[in-house]
């Protein structure tokens, strides 16, 4: 079965080769594709390149050497983990078997040696992958792979760059027809739709390895519990701080997880403040220097520290140390998200992992218990593939150009196969390689400066080298956000805004996202690297600020949006609500709660949809309990507003948390519905997802988000797009500027349509808000009440605490305004003068 | 940005007046500039052809930036029954815009030509401006006690209307950050926002504009009105 000199190895360590390893053995002798799912440390990597070395062991003397194994992994230092990892039994064995990685951070000329004198086995990312199929040599670089190995397949799939991987290994079976794909997943809820994924849409799907079940001891999972009652609201969970501080003093390595990077950085201040036992918390977020990240990780790895405090940058599968116990900080929001995060504690396979949750308000009690019954009983709810995104594939056109001319219809048939794209109509496809031509525009004037131009041989070919070039330096799908630097204004400084003088010249602490600054206002105070600041102005591209005295931020660490509710455990949040029995065991004040709103109103459960009416402070509420998650629920709260106002309810604002909505108007809503039968089923009907939709999405600024990235994956815009002008003050010219002309001019442009596809899906969840709606209809309970219900509180609490909404700005405006004219005694309107 | 809420109807537009060195003007919600008494209309940075100039290097942008822009400004002018157009200055993006310059366009130049007397004040963007347009080319133009010119000169004299450095305003509300294109004035001079379609913006809180203004007034491009904005609302 296994060849002497690995038997060998496998028997000097003392190790059993297992069944799943001989499964990938046994299948790459078959010429077969194979989908590894397993739980992390269940000899995983080994398995996946097994198939490789013993190939590549058998190799007879005097073959001509090249790249003959492809790992592909999401994370750079995932790579050189391998790499080390995979050096040793290589080393141990004996094994004439060269290996090395190639990233973004690898030396231009190591590259180009790399295509000049490759190794047997390169370890690289999708990114890479890209680039090196670009390359007029690609052909003559991939002729000799017979392995693909992809890790972390789960992580990569259901994104932008598992769909450029995908489109990567529709050309890489092209050019090595012989190469066998092999995928390393964590276990998801579809494997099989994993496995047509790797195997391409073509050809029959990948053998499914699972190790037999059991292998792995179930995780230990809780609920931190504390004393007193839990908040309403809020994501700071600054009840449970104790507590949580007992126990990292009690347990060795603690990762805890908090879902955004300001909630990572606010904890990490709480804990610090309190930490009179000086342990070691350190901080591991994406906005950090990679230098200091490596410095924490490092410092894990060799048992310095006794905590840290991370967001998902830590997520994905890179064995740290060991980790003692993993804490998630606010509701983990997916059974998958919190699966993979206990994976973090613990690599053994036989020792079970230990967790702990630590709800931050009561509806999060709910959702932390739904997540580990989910856990235990082994579900998922993490999606595992997607449909292609076309800006993705105007990249990967450009691409396949730049190395070499292409034939339309045979790139259509190989891009089909990538199963993201199986669905890829010829028509959208030819748009596609239309705009990468000359941008797909009705009014055809960029004949002259087209990118691609077709041969008379009728192949598309580059116009010019120095495009290529451009591509090469754009390649990839994750945009990155324009980030400012935070730079401490002097102290003497009390300049206000651009009437006093700021004075500049302090340190520089950092950077942060230009999203998050554009929403700050003189004095607003935010927290940053661990302490307290306010912000002054937005000088040239500077976030210029002070130290503040203030022991609360103003502007909330909760950045919303970033994952919402799952809808799985959504669907066991209201089975929960819904039953009695399954309510036992909750903490008092959440029993209470729940059993004081069913004396009131009633408990939303099942399938229906609870509402509730009542008068407060001289409006009229309506609150909905749908827990489809923020996001679907600000979609359905703006479209809902929309119907009110024709309704002539006088609709006057709405606020959206996980679990509910609630909007508010100036006439008594709940009197309507009451009086006219049918009202509420009307405003929740499925209609509403047609042009009202339509027509607000293209006025928000999610679709001037969703279009920026798209014209920056596409090649429309250049990621270094704004400062060109080159002068040291920028005059930034936004890509919201391009947004506005095309959709004016062209609405029915291929981009527009990505970026409306990309809203849809990750921002405004019309899917899921369709399905919601689909699910309520006919279901929908009426309760009308004299107050606000103990339900509803929470969802209350937020209203005051939302940024403002693209749509509201001009009549804020109007307002900052009337308050100018009023100071200077002038009438409001200044009708003064009319044209015309 | 504001370029979005530009097309509201003709007849529900209205002007905000400013008194500049004892000239009346009135500010237009689409950064342009009335004078009553002259019947003239005042404009800075269209940027035409900006969209085609990326195109030359492979960022092929929409190509309606140049038609967007003079279809405004067409509209204003008809609206204001404008003797005379003066534009600041960077009215073209490069020195070979005119070559690229649409059929279109030359057409709405022309009619534009025909319906006022156009000014084209040279910048640093179009210092020759392109051959067989409609109207004149100046560096500088008076307009009563006021100079007309691209760049803020360093002392205004006696009165200055200016373009080239396109400010843009981060306005707090009740509910967060808007920005806008806005006006900055003081007693002796008037900085216009840019107009065309793909003018980018620079915050007015920069040196380059805050150092030209010892107490500014902002006046923000709203949909249909120009709306005065208190300078403490502004960062």
């Amino acid at each position: 079965m296994l060849p002497q000199r690995f038997a060998a190895w496998f028997a000097v360590r003392g190790w059993q080769v297992r069944d799943h390893q001989l499964a990938m053995i046994d299948a790459a002798r078959d010429g077969a594709d194979a989908l590894l799912i397993a739980p992390t440390g269940a000899g995983k990597t080994l398995a996946g390149f097994l198939p490789g070395l013993i190939g590549l062991d058998a190799r007879a003397r005097g073959q001509p050497r090249g790249l003959s194994t492809l790992y592909v992994s999401p994370l750079k230092a995932l790579t050189v983990d391998i790499a080390r990892n995979l050096t040793a039994p290589v080393t141990e064995m004996g094994l004439a078997v060269r290996i090395e990685t190639r990233t973004g951070d690898t030396p231009a000329s190591r590259r180009q040696r790399q295509r000049r004198d490759p190794p047997d086995i390169l370890l690289t990312t999708p990114e890479q992958i890209a680039l090196m199929l670009s390359g007029g040599d690609a052909a003559h670089l991939f002729a000799g792979v017979n392995r693909i190995v992809i890790d972390e397949l789960h992580a990569l799939a259901p994104t932008k760059r598992g769909d450029l991987l995908a489109l990567g290994l529709a050309r890489l079976r092209q050019l090595a027809p012989t190469a066998t794909v092999n995928g390393l997943s964590a276990t998801v809820r579809d494997p099989a739709a994993l496995a047509r994924w790797l195997a391409g849409s073509h050809g029959p799907p990948a053998r499914i390895v699972m190790p037999a079940p059991g292998a792995a001891a179930p995780p230990h999972l809780a609920m931190l519990g504390t004393d007193g009652a839990l908040p309403w609201a809020g994501h700071s969970a600054d009840h449970a701080l104790p507590a949580l501080y007992e126990t990292l003093a009690a347990n060795r390595l603690t990762l805890v997880f908090v879902n955004t990077r300001m909630q990572a950085e606010r904890l990490f201040q709480r804990l610090w403040a309190i930490n009179d036992r000086g342990l070691r918390i350190a901080l591991h977020h994406g906005s950090l220097d990679a230098g200091q990240r490596r410095k924490v990780e490092a410092a894990m790895a060799s048992g310095g520290l006794d905590a840290v405090v991370a967001t998902s940058t830590l997520d994905l599968g890179i064995d740290w140390g060991a980790v003692d116990l993993v804490v998630t900080v606010g509701a983990p929001k997916g059974a998958s998200r919190l699966i993979q995060r206990i994976g973090r504690a613990n690599h053994r396979l036989d020792e079970a992992s230990r967790a702990l949750l630590v709800p931050a308000n009561r509806f999060e009690v709910l959702e932390c218990q739904a997540a580990i019954d989910a856990a235990l009983a082994g579900e998922q709810d993490a999606e595992v593939t997607r449909t292609g995104a076309l800006d993705v594939l105007a990249q990967h056109v450009l691409g396949t150009a730049a190395a070499a001319p292409f034939r339309p219809d045979d790139l259509y048939t190989e891009v089909t196969g990538a199963t993201p794209y199986a669905g890829l109509t010829r028509e959208d496809f030819d748009r596609i390689v239309d705009f990468v031509a000359t941008g797909g525009y009705a009014l055809r004037s960029y004949e002259r400066f087209a990118k691609i131009r077709p041969g008379k041989d009728g192949r598309m070919r580059i116009a010019h080298p120095a495009i290529a070039q451009t591509y090469r330096m754009n390649i990839g799908t994750i945009v990155e956000e324009t980030m400012l630097k935070v730079r401490l204004s002097r102290p003497r400084s009390t300049g206000t805004g651009p009437t006093g003088p700021i004075s500049r010249g302090g340190r520089v602490l950092g950077e942060v996202e230009e999203y998050f600054a554009e929403q700050l206002g003189p004095g607003d105070t935010f927290v940053f690297g661990g302490e307290i600041l306010a912000f002054q102005a937005i000088v040239e591209n500077e976030v210029i600020v002070a130290r503040s005295a203030a022991k609360e931020p103003k502007v909330p660490s909760y950045m919303g949006g970033k994952f919402p509710l799952s809808t799985h455990l959504a669907r066991r949040v209201r089975a929960m609500l819904g039953d009695r029995a399954a309510r036992t065991g909750l903490p008092d004040s959440v029993a209470e709660w729940l059993g004081l709103q069913e004396q009131v109103s009633r408990l939303p459960g099942g399938d229906g949809l609870l509402v509730e009416t009542f008068p407060r402070g001289g409006r009229f509420y309506l609150v909905a309990y749908p827990f489809e998650g923020r996001l679907a629920h600000q979609t359905c709260g703006m479209l809902l507003t929309r119907r009110l106002e024709r309704a002539r309810l006088q609709p006057i604002g709405f606020v959206a948390s996980d679990y509910a909505f609630a909007l508010w108007c100036a006439r008594d809503i709940g009197a309507h519905a009451a009086t006219h039968p049918g009202f509420l089923d009307d405003l929740f009907a499925e209609d509403m997802l047609g042009e009202d939709l339509e027509d607000w999405l293209n006025d928000s600024s999610i679709m001037k988000r969703t279009f920026r990235n798209a014209a920056i994956i596409a090649g429309m815009i250049e990621r270094r797009f704004p400062g060109m002008e080159k002068r040291t003050r920028q005059l930034t010219m936004s890509s919201d500027l391009i947004f506005d002309v095309l959709r004016r001019h062209e609405p029915d442009h291929i981009l527009i349509k990505a970026a409306r596809a990309d809203a849809a899906e990750g921002l405004i969840d019309a899917r899921r808000l369709g399905e919601m709606l689909l699910r309520i209809r006919g279901r929908i309970i009426h309760n009308r009440l004299e107050r606000v219900s103990p339900l509803a509180v929470p969802v209350m609490l937020e209203i005051g605490r939302e940024a403002v909404a693209g749509e509201a700005a001009e009549a804020l405006l109007a307002e900052a305004a009337a308050e100018m004219e009023q100071e200077t005694g002038l009438a409001g309107g200044g009708t003064a003068w009319r044209g015309g | 940005m504001q370029a979005a809420e530009r097309h509201g109807a003709a007849d529900d537009m209205t002007g905000t007046p400013l008194v500049l060195n004892g000239v009346a003007l009135v500010l237009d919600a689409t950064g342009l500039v009335w004078h009553e008494a002259s019947r003239t209309l005042i404009g800075a940075d269209l940027h035409l052809e900006k969209g085609s100039a990326f195109a030359r290097r492979g960022q092929l942008l929409p190509p309606y930036d140049t038609l967007a822009s003079l279809a405004l400004l067409s509209e204003t002018v008809r609206r204001f029954d404008a003797a005379r157009l003066i534009l600041l200055g960077d009215s073209f993006h490069d020195r070979d815009a005119g070559a690229r310059l649409p059929e279109a366009a030359r057409t709405t130049l022309a009619a534009l030509g025909a319906m006022s007397e156009l000014v084209w004040i040279t910048g640093n963007h179009d210092p020759d401006i392109p051959a067989g347009l409609p109207g004149g080319v100046a560096a500088e133009v008076r307009l009563g006690p006021l100079t007309l010119r691209h760049i803020p000169a360093r002392d205004p004299g006696t009165g200055e209307i200016a373009g080239h450095l396109h400010p843009v305003a981060r306005i707090r509300t009740r509910a967060g950050v808007v920005r806008r294109r806005c006006f900055v004035s003081d007693s002796r001079r008037l900085l216009l926002p840019a107009f065309g379609a793909y003018a980018g913006g620079l915050n007015v809180g920069d040196p380059a504009i805050a150092d030209l203004f010892a107490r500014p007034a902002f006046h923000a491009l709203g949909a249909r009105r120009v709306l005065p904005i208190a300078a403490d609302r502004i960062g």
